[in-house]
């Protein structure tokens, strides 16, 4: 399925149609998308956007999707964007190719195009039905020769137009539906290769051997150590150390029984218990951000005009990707032909650019084909596997395929930064809030770029020797409150340690957003109890925007919401319950939920019992797998929410497998979560893969203080911290 | 290494490997299996489990010398030919994000739904405890799986 027939394909560029669209001989289309798809049904999203533009039935649509040798780099799975960025552009690209085939329609059947018409594939005079050709006939088999209109941009921002006039929504009949994803047969049946089963001719095993002290080196090695394995060659380039073998048990083994002899180091890491206390003295890297609507000394003025300050603190830990198999790829390293990676990483351009780099080849030498794996949720180790293959591949001159063990999956994938927030609120001798202040300080969001295509973005980059590059960046709480003054800022802090680290910080699904509005919404609930006013009420007094306001007012009714001004601290024997609410944006989608939870007031466990979500996100394209991406975002950020920390001592990380890196069990999984999806015809659509999971943690915190008086200000919910507050 | 004999989805073979590899690099590396995935290592995932006389079984922790007596059935021999009520159940509620654990899923509850054919929802819950999805789809494998209960 990767040509529309025999003929050569021009060559990939962003300025041609045929890189993104092409008609087959029995008059289906192909799109060429420059993500993929992970698993929630993005690709099936864009099919509906590419077939409403060509009047063809969605099964008709066939993506492919996530290799550099077939599709232009459109930024991978990222951000949310799949539907929303990468489904435009190649809309736009439908939208053209439909003009072109009008026009050639128009030519052959010797009509004037505004008399034609395209149905189901089929383009038909109106004046004179008899008279039709069909998109196959006109074109299939052969690549588009025009060129379309780009914005110069490669990666999430590559935008096209087209000179076409884009469908009226009214007029949509494709979506609204939900056809099938069309990966789950082969995840179902087993009946399709994921990264983990590529395998390639000559094909050596690689491990690695990662230090057992963060920011040691491999000073030597003892090869007597391993000399009961037959045929392992070890490779060690600098702080690299790794091993490959014909067979993979041989190749395990050698990683676990080789003796190294590891650089003295100083211990790099505070003691675990006393993170909450290194962030708020650590010093400040760079600072930022927004001053919504005063600059500080008009809010340290609004401050002084209040007669009441409001003001808490909360902290949320590093937390780990986890994806269900540890970083994995498969590189044929050919120094004068084609390079080949086999990866799943959500950006396999980039990364394919990462291997480029660091075997010192050129871009276009290193094919970058994504092949279906553990999900990523951002920027997790795959990448980091995809280098490290590079380089055991090029020392063996052979095809490697790498496969990190479990503890280095945990131990070593980028993770979420830690991080502490201030928020305070000025009342006026009315209860009227005259200002705002939301303060972050934490670990870099990028202290590893999310691209991965370059060397110092790269744990085993930067183990042969690349320096970090550090962002330095953070971000705000994204809502639409109004307030007279309101600002919101950053501090971000140095890393623990600055090279090769396994604390070393990237995007984790919805960057920055479970950890910045659990303190804005826990905090908005704090302040609507302080002056009491029901947390619903409040949030709909002071969000400015009306769709903001339908969300919150959406969760709220499908919920039952009852109103209370506070904590009602209901009880069922040794159970408490409660309600909270939370809401948030996310570029442009809007989501509210409501959170039923209940507290055992003997062990301390919180159970997210009931989530009622109200989703904006635009135009509604395929309703189920937009429900089942909401539900799943909920039980992902409920874990975050309620079990996961990276653990670490002063020495290294101490979680490192599925019991010293807890995530939600099937037992604790909600007994119902209730999605209502407002669909907004007119509205071109936003993300939907993260921004259910930005409220999640508040409505969860504030349905915790409903139910038992405490205020839990620190993420996860343990039971030992619940308890700490019951006592 | 020393000769092993496996019987695998009604089929024997005969491998060299070292007697205490774990079974599921005989599966995946020596048959050319692709359903048994490594997700740990550690038995505590469930993305590797395979069926042993029976018994859903973690094939990444299972000497693959002390299973040469028994019969092993995997992901592609559980149906017998044709799809599994499960796998029919997984298919109908779309359920699998990135599917890496759909294999630890379904192993394990068709082992379970063997000796306990109409468990309730608690019953199948404990039953699986232990299996890990990170996607988050445990509504929907929890759909699927009480379909299967019903079918």
């Amino acid at each position: 399925m990767s040509t529309a027939g025999t003929a050569l394909r021009p060559q990939l560029d962003p300025k041609r149609l045929a890189s993104y669209i092409s008609i087959t001989p029995d008059g289906s289309a192909i799109a060429y998308f420059g993500k993929m798809d992970m698993g929630q049904g993005a690709d099936v999203g864009v099919a509906q956007m590419v077939a409403e533009e060509l009047n063809l039935p969605a099964e008709r649509v066939h993506i492919v999707m996530g290799d550099s040798g077939t599709s232009i780099n459109q930024g991978g799975a990222s951000g949310s964007t799949g539907v929303w960025l990468g489904g435009a552009a190649l809309k736009n690209a439908a939208a053209e190719a439909r003009l072109i085939l009008v026009e050639m329609a128009a030519k052959y059947l010797g009509v004037a195009a505004d008399d034609l018409t395209v149905d189901n594939g089929m383009i038909s005079a109106k004046s004179d039905p008899k008279k039709n050709v069909s998109y196959g006939e006109l074109i299939g088999g052969r690549w588009f020769d025009q060129e379309i209109a780009w914005n110069g941009q490669y990666g999430n921002p590559l935008a096209l137009k087209t000179r076409a006039k884009l469908k009226d929504p009214k007029s949509y009949k494709i979506y609204g539906k939900s056809p099938p994803r069309r990966d789950v047969p082969a995840k179902i049946l087993g009946t399709a290769d994921m990264v983990i089963d590529i395998k390639v001719p000559g094909m050596m095993h690689g491990r690695t051997v990662l230090p057992p002290v963060a920011g040691a080196v491999p000073v030597s090695f003892d090869p007597g150590s391993i000399k009961h394995i037959p045929g392992v060659t070890v490779v060690h380039e600098k702080g690299f150390l790794g091993v490959v073998a014909a067979r993979e048990w041989d190749a395990v083994k050698a990683a676990r029984d080789l003796k190294v002899t590891w650089s003295d180091v100083k211990p790099a890491f505070p003691d675990q218990k006393d993170i909450d206390k290194h962030i708020p003295n650590a010093p400040v890297s760079k600072s930022g951000g927004e001053k919504e609507n005063v600059s500080g000394e008009k809010l340290a003025e609004a401050f002084k005009g209040a007669v009441r300050i409001i003001e808490a603190t909360y902290e949320f830990p590093f937390q780990s990707h986890a994806s269900m198999t540890p970083g994995i790829a498969v590189v044929d390293y050919q120094p004068n032909g084609q390079t080949t990676l086999w990866t799943g990483s959500q950006k396999p351009h980039y990364t394919g650019d990462g291997v480029a780099h660091i075997l010192g080849l050129k871009n276009e030498q290193v094919r970058g084909i994504w092949v279906p794996g553990a999900g990523c949720y951002g920027r997790n180790d795959a990448g980091d596997a995809a280098v490290g293959t590079a380089i055991l591949s090029r020392a063996v001159g052979k095809p490697v395929r790498y496969q990190m063990m479990r503890h280095e999956g945990h131990d070593w994938d980028p993770k979420f930064p830690a991080s502490v927030h201030k928020v305070r609120a000025g009342l006026d001798k009315d209860n009227k809030i005259v200002a705002w202040h939301f303060h972050s300080k934490s670990f870099d969001r990028l202290n590893v770029h999310s691209n991965e295509s370059n060397s110092s973005d790269n744990l085993f980059g930067q183990m042969t020797g690349a320096k970090p590059k550090p962002q330095l960046v953070y971000g705000s709480p994204s809502e639409s409150y109004k307030f007279p003054a309101k600002s919101s800022t950053w501090d971000v802090i140095p890393p623990l340690l600055e090279h090769s680290s396994p604390l070393r910080t990237s995007h984790l699904r919805d960057p920055l957003g479970p950890e910045i509005h659990f303190a804005s919404e826990s905090f908005v609930d704090e302040v609507a109890f302080a002056i009491g006013v029901d947390p619903v009420d409040f949030r709909l007094q002071h969000a400015d925007d009306q769709r903001d306001k339908d969300v919150i007012r959406a969760a709220a009714e499908k919920s039952g919401w009852q109103k209370h001004t506070a904590a009602r601290k209901q009880r069922r024997g040794d159970v408490a319950f409660g309600h909270g609410m939370a809401y948030a944006q996310r570029s442009g989608t809007r989501v509210a939920i409501v959170a039923e939870v209940e507290v055992n007031l003997k062990t301390g466990k919180v159970w997210g019992k009931k989530f009622t979500v109200a989703h904006d996100c635009g135009v509604v394209i395929n309703p189920q797998t937009l429900t089942q991406t909401i539900e799943g975002n909920i039980v992902q950020a409920l874990s975050r929410a309620t079990l996961e920390e990276v653990m670490f001592d002063n020495k290294n990380v101490t979680s490192v497998d599925w019991e010293t890196y807890r995530i939600l069990d099937i037992t604790e999984m909600p007994e119902s979560v209730d999605v209502v999806l407002i669909n907004r015809q007119e509205i071109a659509p936003t993300g939907a893969g993260e921004g259910s999971m930005r409220p999640v943690t508040a409505a969860v915190a504030n349905a915790i203080y409903e139910a038992t008086g405490i205020r839990i200000r620190q993420a996860p919910f343990t039971p030992e911290r619940i308890k700490a507050g019951l006592a | 290494m020393a000769k092993i004999a496996l019987n695998v989805d009604g089929k024997s073979h005969s491998i060299e490997a070292d007697p205490d590899m774990p079974l599921l690099y005989a599966l995946r590396d020596d048959l050319g299996l692709r359903n048994p995935k490594f997700g740990c290592g550690l038995a505590q995932c469930g993305a590797c489990t395979v069926i042993i006389d029976g018994e859903a079984t973690r094939s990444c922790v299972t000497p693959v010398d002390s299973v040469q007596k028994n019969k092993i059935v995997t992901l592609a021999g559980l149906g017998g030919g044709k799809a599994h009520k499960l796998q029919e159940a997984f298919l109908a509620e779309q359920v699998p994000q990135c599917g890496m654990c759909m294999n630890g899923w379904i192993m394990t509850a068709a082992a379970f739904l063997e000796k306990n054919p109409k468990p309730s929802e608690a019953q199948f819950k404990e039953a699986l405890t232990g299996i890990k999805c990170r996607c988050g789809t445990h509504m929907s494998i929890l759909r699927a799986l009480m379909r299967a209960a019903q079918a």
